[in-house]
């Protein structure tokens, strides 16, 4: 008896066709469906790529330049022309905002892949070889975990001195201990895995088990922490140059403009209120990814 | 009991030194020469020598290294500051009263806001009051403490003229910087609390509590946040650390005379003696901190009091 075909059956089919054509799609790209249908994520990150595109077009995007003096237009409240108003040197504070995301992405992300990949490497050699070689390694980041994340950061920009690449480096160091932590938790979960057994069984070598299968598959928390840290990073370095030790003058950086905004506060508030949304909205942005990305990545964990 | 409280102090010893070896590595790498700062400008050159020579930083570094540790462990000796002349740790004890009264009412108001609001997120959940916590808590991270402390003193200060927005003299005073301190930590504390509640609320025995006919507040408060206590503890402990950070930068912000003060005063002169004799006391407090932490969980979890109690009756039937 022949099959009768129907509509019915036959939109089944096509439904059939396309679920078995898409079905198997990689982790990645469940993940990333998982994330688009996370509206808060999506729109951070939406955020995120304008301050990212602020951040490599300062000078196309920006009406003025970061160090355009105008004493005419000093302490102007925002209006047409200035639509954040100007500081006290009449450079005008939208401008300078666009210039400064280009500090605060810089020294966001890259003092997380410098931290990352110090303390990723020292978390899985840790977790990898564990016993001695663990021990020391974990004590020695337990002292630096003694130490206030921002405390460590401070002492370390004071002694290396101003300027993007010290304070770079002061943050990236203070992260380390944090990166190393998570990277050797996440190394172990994995460890006892029956893939890193196969690869060792086929003689794979300790740094071909570490960096092709260990690392790989311990991405996930890596990659949401990660997102968390350039936040904390942000934050970090604005504090810092608030206080006087990350980034210097003319140049402009959120946290500088608050600093330098201090004390005209009682007659002009637009100077202290801007460069700080700027800031929280940068930091809350990375926070909702970071946050949309935990969720996205590992379902599980979905609290 | 005791013996784990002697067990978490030992601990601590080797932590400390670490601490005092990274202190002592910043202050290497410190520029300027420390011997010519601490003989004032204009000194001469015998002058530099002999101070040189008395602080001992003619020695090679491994043995001013030893004595560095030997004087903070005998005599409490960070160093001298270069603008005064007195010892760090004087001038540290001075000011942390003052610091320490600021991170106490920090403390108390973000513990004090943010469990309670935690709780009712997570019995209210998916409701306005769950939204507004969460929305709450999120502008709080976000929000820098810094800028939040200028905004603090634009609103309440400039604009409504309620509270004075410099100095420390009086309760009045210890408003507006407690709560720009403590508002960061206290939106940790209420996620912590709410995703903490929500895990125990969905425990078999909160189901049998209200099957029993237990009241909601019975329930919620006997049974479920008794449990939920233990992250929220830790998570208390950790942001003590980034409480302590954040006094630094608020306590310049509102002029208070305390050891952030003293160390961003520091920065400006410097005056490097300082700003690590206040890293080092900062980082002490907050080692010490944690080991309250640790002792307060052997109270508040009871797996843990039965664990120690336990050991000790093997090992009395062992004797």
């Amino acid at each position: 008896m022949a099959k009768r075909i129907t509509p019915a059956t036959e939109r089944a089919a096509r439904i059939a066709a396309k679920e078995r054509s898409t079905s198997p799609v990689s982790p990645a790209k469940a993940a990333w469906r998982r994330l688009r249908r996370n509206k808060a994520a999506m729109a951070a990150g939406v955020v995120i790529v304008i301050l990212l595109i602020c951040a490599v077009f300062p000078a196309q995007l920006a009406p003025y330049g970061f160090d355009e003096q105008n004493y005419a237009v000093a302490f102007t409240a925002p209006y047409k022309e200035y639509p954040l108003g100007t500081d006290n040197l009449g450079r005008d504070i939208l401008s300078r905002i666009i210039w400064g995301s280009r500090m605060s992405l810089i020294i966001g992300i890259v003092s997380v892949v410098v931290g990352l990949l110090l303390g990723g490497i020292l978390g899985a050699v840790a977790a990898f070889y564990g016993g001695r070689v663990d021990d020391v390694i974990m004590r020695v980041m337990d002292v630096f975990l003694a130490i206030p994340n921002m405390l460590l950061a401070l002492g370390i920009a004071a002694s290396l001195g101003t300027g993007l690449w010290n304070l770079l480096l002061a943050i990236a160091i203070s992260n380390v201990p944090r990166f190393a932590r998570i990277v050797r938790s996440s190394v172990m979960t994995n460890k006892s895995m029956e893939f890193v057994e196969a690869a060792t069984a086929i003689g794979a070598s300790n740094g071909r088990l570490i960096f092709k299968h260990l690392l790989p598959n311990s991405l996930a928390p890596i990659i949401v922490q990660g997102t968390i840290g350039i936040a904390s990073g942000i934050l970090c370095a604005c504090g810092l140059s608030f206080l006087g030790l990350g980034i210097q003058p003319p140049t402009a950086e959120w946290g500088m403009m608050l600093s330098s905004a201090r004390q005209y506060i009682r007659s002009n508030w637009w100077m202290v209120t801007f460069p700080g949304i700027t800031i929280m909205l940068a930091i809350g942005c990375f926070n909702l990814l970071g946050d949309g990305l935990r969720d996205a990545l590992d379902p599980r964990m979905k609290g | 009991m005791s013996k784990y409280i002697l067990k978490r102090l030992l601990q601590l010893i080797p932590v400390l030194i670490g601490v005092i070896t990274i202190v002592f590595i910043l202050n290497q790498l410190m520029p300027g020469d420390p011997a010519r700062m601490l003989a004032g400008e204009g000194a001469t050159e015998e002058a530099v020598e002999r101070v040189r020579v008395e602080m001992g930083l003619d020695k090679p570094v491994i043995v001013q290294y030893i004595n560095y540790l030997a004087g903070i462990v005998t005599r409490g000796d960070l160093g001298t500051s270069y603008k005064t002349g007195v010892p760090v740790l004087t001038e540290v004890l001075e000011r942390l009263p003052t610091t320490m009264i600021l991170a106490g009412i920090s403390t108390l108001i973000s513990v004090g806001i943010g469990v309670p609001l935690g709780i009712a997120a997570a019995t209210w959940q998916n409701t306005l009051v769950d939204y507004a916590a969460s929305g709450l808590s999120f502008i709080g991270v976000s929000m820098p403490n810094f800028w939040q402390g200028l905004m603090n003193i634009l609103v309440f200060s400039v604009y409504l003229n309620w509270l004075p927005s410099s100095g420390f003299y009086g309760p009045r005073y210890w408003i507006l910087p407690a709560l720009t301190v403590g508002t960061s930590c206290m939106a940790t504390i209420t996620r912590t609390t709410r995703s903490s509640m929500l895990e125990v609320i969905r425990q078999d025995y909160i189901r049998t509590a209200r099957a029993k006919g237990q009241t909601e507040y019975q329930t919620i408060v006997r049974h479920a946040l008794g449990n939920a206590l233990i992250p929220i503890v830790t998570i208390v402990g950790l942001e003590f650390g980034s409480l302590l950070g954040g006094a630094v930068l608020t306590e310049s912000v509102f002029a208070i005379p305390g050891i952030g003060k003293y160390m961003v005063d520091a920065i400006t002169n410097r005056n490097y003696p300082v700003i690590m004799g206040g890293v080092a006391i900062l980082a002490f407090i907050f080692s010490i901190c944690n080991l309250v932490i640790d002792v307060l969980y052997a109270y508040i979890d009871p797996r843990m009091k039965s664990q120690y109690s336990t050991k000790k009756r093997k090992a009395e039937v062992t004797e």
